[in-house]
């Protein structure tokens, strides 16, 4: 057979066949992932979207939580989320600053990178018994906001941990070369060279742990949220920090189990609203994410 | 301070040293500070903002002042002098919940000042909370225990005042296709209980629930801690019977009769308030071929339905005065057409009078 | 010249004043504080469960307690706490869960990672960090709601609440941790092994499974492992859509119930203090057990990859 390199054999023939059917199944495993994600928030958005409206996020649940709306666990929520980041960013953002410009390579770091690892895998609902025990008994503040706030920064610890170690080495060694030459102390260089310069993945990751904190129940459940709370409306600073609150994945929690009679497109507008919160979070960190990167030096 | 573009001065062949003082000790510290606040970051000058890390600082503060503010108007507790409203504390059974909170927004239209916050998390709790000193009424839709009475004894002084403010009766449903017409507390016996023998719908008679995939019974029952869980054991597994293992164990009242109402092969428990048009309630009798009985207000209040329980509230000792009218409303006519209208039966005011 | 200076500038100049030099020690300082806290938290957590939940360790049979599957935590006559069929649950959920999502999460970590580019590639990253970030009780709330149903109406299933509907949730939830991790592990091997099979004629696909696959195993295992914790762990999508039963399932349209699921929903009404309660912190000492095994084993396996 006078074939010259370039002729198409039937062994070339056979592996583009087995190219193209390995392309398709992947694809099409693709597929399957990204069509329930789409399917879902369009049932979500088909279903709830009836009672969906501005007073609906404004006014306060009554009769029995099936009328009015959802503003008291809204409120909650975002009492949560702030307060949960605002202890565990300063703490995560400077224990990623420690493990990745002061530590050496001893079998300390190695322990504490184990940990902040295992601290990830660590189940929801443990971060709950430990927030009951830790929090709630053993520091007696009682079950109240400020104890699950601090549950849930325990929580969003090692990811914040995690994302800001990758985002300060990514900030080239060269940077940090041109302070120490200049006669710059270590703390000098980071405070305003390598954070400054590592702000958008910083800034990305704390972001998206907005969205993780929003949705989770089980660290909650126990350490400060509750199934109603009257609380005024039109102010917002209705909770104090010793006070239980709502909060909105355990309203959709206790509405969709434990309310009668309700409106039918009530959980679904609970959860639509919470799925798009927490998508529109994801969403703006990826916009911050890409629009510090144009503004990258390197 | 000499920062770093100052241009060399006596001839000194510019040392790029940082921000420094040598001149006097108030000078030092406040260029100290200063120094800390803004560091020289003029060695990349076209970096982000030069004063934004001023700006943050201000903005934190700015935060930090306003939510201060806030928390300190928070909105006032148990004060009843100044007008600011008298809360009580009403926490306990999930089964009365719903009854609770229906009572607490009435109220709210005859005393405006007093407002009733209500919780759930079942009569355990409630009790708990009595205990703790933490609750002013605790739903219970079952009797207090006696190490329980000790304990609210002990914290509060005297002994916790009972107040019957209701009956539940507890429903047996099935999905609205079976065609069951009537079951008695032998057969439920045998179906739930641990050791029983019933788990098949033909050794019952039935043979052709439509759409039905399987001849199994698909128990559904409530989770462990809930009192409806221990008054229908109680009722059907005996004082210190079990229920038999491999029952969906639901959340809450709700929960049940959703899941029996899609489930062709299923029979739960669940409130007489909690019907809805998608399941059927079947009739129960004591024994097997006495007549049975569907639960209304009727059969409750003469006793002829075999699955109803009290529902109570409990005070720690003698409630104080407002907490005392609240109760009297509850057992008024007033309080119990609400009992009425939200499915469970009221007191038979003419007898049950306390 | 030296002689010419005035008095005050012939004491050697420190280059930065005292009070600079403590500040930023101090930040040092607070720096290797926060630096040790995870090692202090994760510890903190093991000892303040198990604390609750020591004093019954030496009162129960353990045998008993692991192997035997009558759970009656509440019971008048007969307390029994065997959690041997919540842990037969657990292993079973995850388990059916991984056989779909690890195939399913590996292929579309090849997928993102070999065979799209640019834009595609920019938006499939996108769309699986979306369905990372679904809260869990809202996948728990759609088991319990669109699931329950369609199980129940295309599948010979007595009931909609049970194995399956758990299983697919956490193979959705685990699989965008699966992805990511895979993707980085593709990503670290080098362009070269590419290049070079490429120039020995292989297509695209004989490159990835002959060559990268073998080159990436240790990360695709750390990948697989880290979904398997997620799923483990998962608490609120599991209890609302198992059926919560305590059962050993017999076929994968049986309800089940987790351990995590079990705390969830018993924790809320247990006294504080009584034997109930501190059985629950025990299985939460057993579920972080699992977990921090699990971790590890991930982490040995990425050190593997480093040392390539």
């Amino acid at each position: 057979m006078s074939a010259s390199p370039f002729t198409v054999t039937p062994l070339v023939r056979r592996n583009m066949r087995r190219e193209l059917a390995a392309r398709i199944v992947l694809g099409a495993m693709v597929a399957a992932m990204v069509l329930p994600l789409l399917a879902i928030i369009a049932y979500l958005a088909v279903k709830g979207a009836p009672l969906i409206s501005l007073k609906f996020l404004t006014t306060n649940p009554t009769h029995g939580m099936r009328e009015g709306g959802i503003w008291s666990a809204l409120l909650g929520t975002i009492y949560l989320v702030v307060i949960a980041l605002a202890v565990s960013a300063p703490i995560g953002v400077l224990c990623a600053v420690y493990l990745n410009e002061y530590a050496k390579d001893n079998w300390l770091t190695r322990i504490i990178n184990l940990a902040v690892v295992n601290l990830a895998g660590v189940p929801s609902i443990v971060h709950a018994l430990f927030g009951l025990g830790a929090f709630v008994l053993f520091a007696g503040i009682g079950r109240s906001i400020l104890a699950a706030s601090l549950t849930l920064a325990i929580m969003t610890l090692p990811v914040i941990i995690a994302s800001t170690k990758e985002a300060l080495a990514a900030v080239p060694m060269s940077f940090r070369e041109a302070c120490w030459n200049v006669g710059a102390s270590r703390w000098q260089t980071i405070w305003s060279i390598v954070l400054p310069n590592s702000l958008s993945g910083i800034l990305t990751g704390v972001i998206l742990q907005v969205s993780r904190t929003a949705g989770e129940t089980a660290p909650i459940m126990f350490t400060g949220a509750v199934f109603f709370k009257k609380i005024q409306s039109g102010t917002l600073f209705a909770y104090s920090l010793t006070d239980q609150c709502m909060a909105l994945s355990m309203h959709l929690y206790t509405v969709t189990t434990q309310v009668t009679n309700a409106p039918e497109p009530l959980p679904y507008a609970i959860a639509l609203v919470l799925l798009g919160a927490v998508l529109a979070v994801n969403a703006a960190s990826i916009a911050v994410r890409s629009c510090l990167r144009s503004r990258k030096k390197w | 301070m000499r920062r770093i573009q100052e241009a060399p001065q006596n001839g000194d062949p510019g040392k790029f040293a940082l921000p420094s003082s040598n001149r006097c000790r108030s000078a030092s510290i406040a260029s100290a500070v200063a120094s800390w606040l803004r560091p020289s970051s003029a060695l990349l000058p076209e970096m982000v903002g030069r004063d934004w890390k001023a700006r943050l600082w201000v903005a934190i503060a700015l935060l930090l002042v306003l939510g201060g503010a806030g928390c300190s108007q928070s909105t006032a507790r148990t004060d009843g002098s100044s007008g600011k409203p008298v809360v009580i504390q009403n926490i306990g059974s999930d089964t009365m919940v719903n009854l609770a909170q229906a009572w607490a927004e009435e109220y709210q239209n005859v005393e405006p000042n007093i407002s009733v916050e209500v919780s759930g998390g079942g009569s355990g709790l409630g009790i708990a909370a009595l205990i703790n000193g933490t609750a002013d009424i605790a739903n219970s839709s079952r009797h207090i225990e006696p190490e329980e009475e000790a304990a609210v004894a002990e914290h509060s002084g005297s002994k916790p005042r009972e107040f019957l403010v209701g009956f539940d009766a507890l429903s047996i449903y099935v999905h609205k296709d079976n065609p069951i017409t009537s079951i008695s507390l032998e057969e439920l016996h045998e179906i739930y209980a641990e050791g029983g023998k019933i788990d098949r719908w033909s050794q019952l008679g039935i043979t052709n629930i439509p759409r039905a995939r399987t001849d199994r019974i698909i128990r559904v029952s409530r989770q462990n801690n809930s009192g409806t869980y221990h008054y229908f054991r109680e009722v059907v597994c005996g004082k210190k019977g079990d229920f038999k293992l491999g029952s969906l164990d639901m959340n809450g009242s709700k929960d049940v009769v959703e899941l029996v109402s899609h489930t062709p092969g299923a029979i739960g428990y669940s409130g007489f308030g909690y019907n809805t048009r998608n399941v059927k309630m079947i009739p129960v009798s004591r024994k097997k071929g006495e007549k049975a009985v569907l639960p209304s207000i009727e059969t409750t209040l003469d006793k002829s339905y075999p699955i109803s329980r009290p529902m109570f509230m409990y005070t720690p000792g003698e409630p104080p005065a407002h907490v005392r009218r609240y109760i009297d409303w509850i057992l008024s006519p007033a309080g119990q057409k609400i009992v009425e209208l939200t499915g469970y039966i009221p007191l038979n005011l003419a007898e049950d009078k306390r | 010249m030296i002689a010419n200076q005035p008095d005050n500038l012939k004491r050697p100049r420190m280059a930065r004043s005292m009070t600079a030099i403590l500040g930023e020690r101090t930040i040092e300082l607070l720096i290797r504080l926060c630096g040790v806290s995870a090692i202090v938290f994760v510890f903190g957590i093991f000892l303040f469960v198990l604390r609750e939940g020591a004093p019954l360790i030496g009162k129960l049979d353990w045998s008993r307690v692991l192997f035997s599957q009558e759970w009656y935590p509440t019971s008048k006559g007969n307390v029994r706490y065997g959690v041997g069929a919540l842990i037969v649950g657990t292993l079973s959920v995850t388990g059916l869960a991984m056989l779909f999502a690890v195939p399913f999460g590996l292929g579309a970590a090849v997928f993102v990672s070999e065979f799209s580019t640019g834009k595609v590639k920019e938006t499939l990253k996108i769309v699986i960090e979306m369905l990372a970030a679904i809260p869990s009780i809202v996948w728990g709330f759609i088991g319990l709601t669109v699931m329950n149903r369609l199980i129940q109406e295309y599948l010979p299933a007595p009931v909609g609440l049970n194995l399956l509907n758990g299983a697919i949730l956490l193979a959705l939830m685990s699989v965008p941790i699966i992805v990511s991790i895979g993707e980085d592990a593709l990503k670290a091997v080098p362009d070269s092994y590419r290049e070079a099979a490429m120039a020995m004629g292989a297509t695209r696909w004989q490159a990835v499974y002959r060559v990268l696959f073998p080159a990436a195993r240790n990360g695709l295992l750390a990948a697989a492992l880290l979904g398997v914790g997620r799923a483990i762990g998962e608490t609120m999508a599991v209890l609302m859509a198992t059926g919560h039963a305590v059962n050993i399932p017999r076929s994968i349209f049986d309800p089940i119930r987790t351990l995590t699921a079990t705390i969830a929903a018993e924790l809320g009404e247990t006294a504080v203090g009584s034997d109930h309660y501190r059985m629950l912190f025990l299985i939460g000492v057993l579920l972080f057990s699992i977990t921090f095994v699990v971790n590890l084993l991930a982490d040995l396996a990425v050190r593997g990859v480093r040392k390539q």
